[in-house]
């Protein structure tokens, strides 16, 4: 099964806080904030879960794997997820 | 940016106590943890996606002492950058480029 947003709009409204559309703005906005803060190069660290960070790569020379022809790759970011200690060992244990 | 921070924002852009943001957040992430524990796929749009991916044990040697080390098979969660997300990183590059 593939969990989605949708999922996490329907846990937060199973809180009884607030109702459906505003679960889901209220959802929609924290990845939001998430989103602008990693696209301003801030890394963003949540306890017990991981870390998101930005990563700086450098100019290289690659290959076209089809046709073997040099190119050379532009500098790029990468986001990139380092899973916390607390949940890879959940995730190990299953559960 | 870390969680109390990310709490804060969120009250502040929504317009909701602390305490409610606070519950968005935990909610958020432990659906995701939740997810993950049970090896779903996880899946958010213009984020990224998560999958549990299964590493099988090996021998190994401490590099140090060189002591042959059996290494357990493992999980651990791989994640897959969204197309917007991707591209909101890198859209100060390629404007410098455009600029170029």
């Amino acid at each position: 099964m593939t969990v989605t947003k949708a999922h996490i709009v329907e846990n937060l409204f199973a809180k009884n806080i607030f109702t459906k559309t505003e679960s889901a703005q209220i959802i929609e906005t924290l990845f939001e904030i998430v989103k602008d803060s990693l696209e301003q190069g801030d890394d963003v660290l949540l306890s017990g879960f991981g870390k998101f960070s930005v990563k700086e790569k450098n100019q290289r020379r690659g290959r076209n794997p089809q046709t073997g022809d040099p190119i050379l790759l532009a500098p790029r970011k990468v986001v990139t997820f380092k899973c916390s200690g607390v949940l890879r060992e959940r995730i190990n244990r299953g559960k | 940016m870390t969680k109390s921070e990310l709490i804060e924002a969120l009250a502040k852009a929504e317009g909701i106590t602390l305490k409610a943001a606070e519950t968005a957040v935990n909610v958020a992430f432990q659906s995701m943890e939740q997810a993950l524990i049970k090896s779903d796929r996880l899946e958010i749009r213009g984020f990224g996606s998560f999958k549990v991916k299964n590493y099988d044990g090996y021998r190994g040697r401490n590099p140090k002492t060189g002591d042959i080390i059996e290494v357990n098979s493992k999980k651990l969660p791989f994640f897959k950058v969204g197309k917007e997300l991707k591209e909101r990183v890198n859209a100060l590059l390629s404007d410098e480029e455009e600029k170029a």
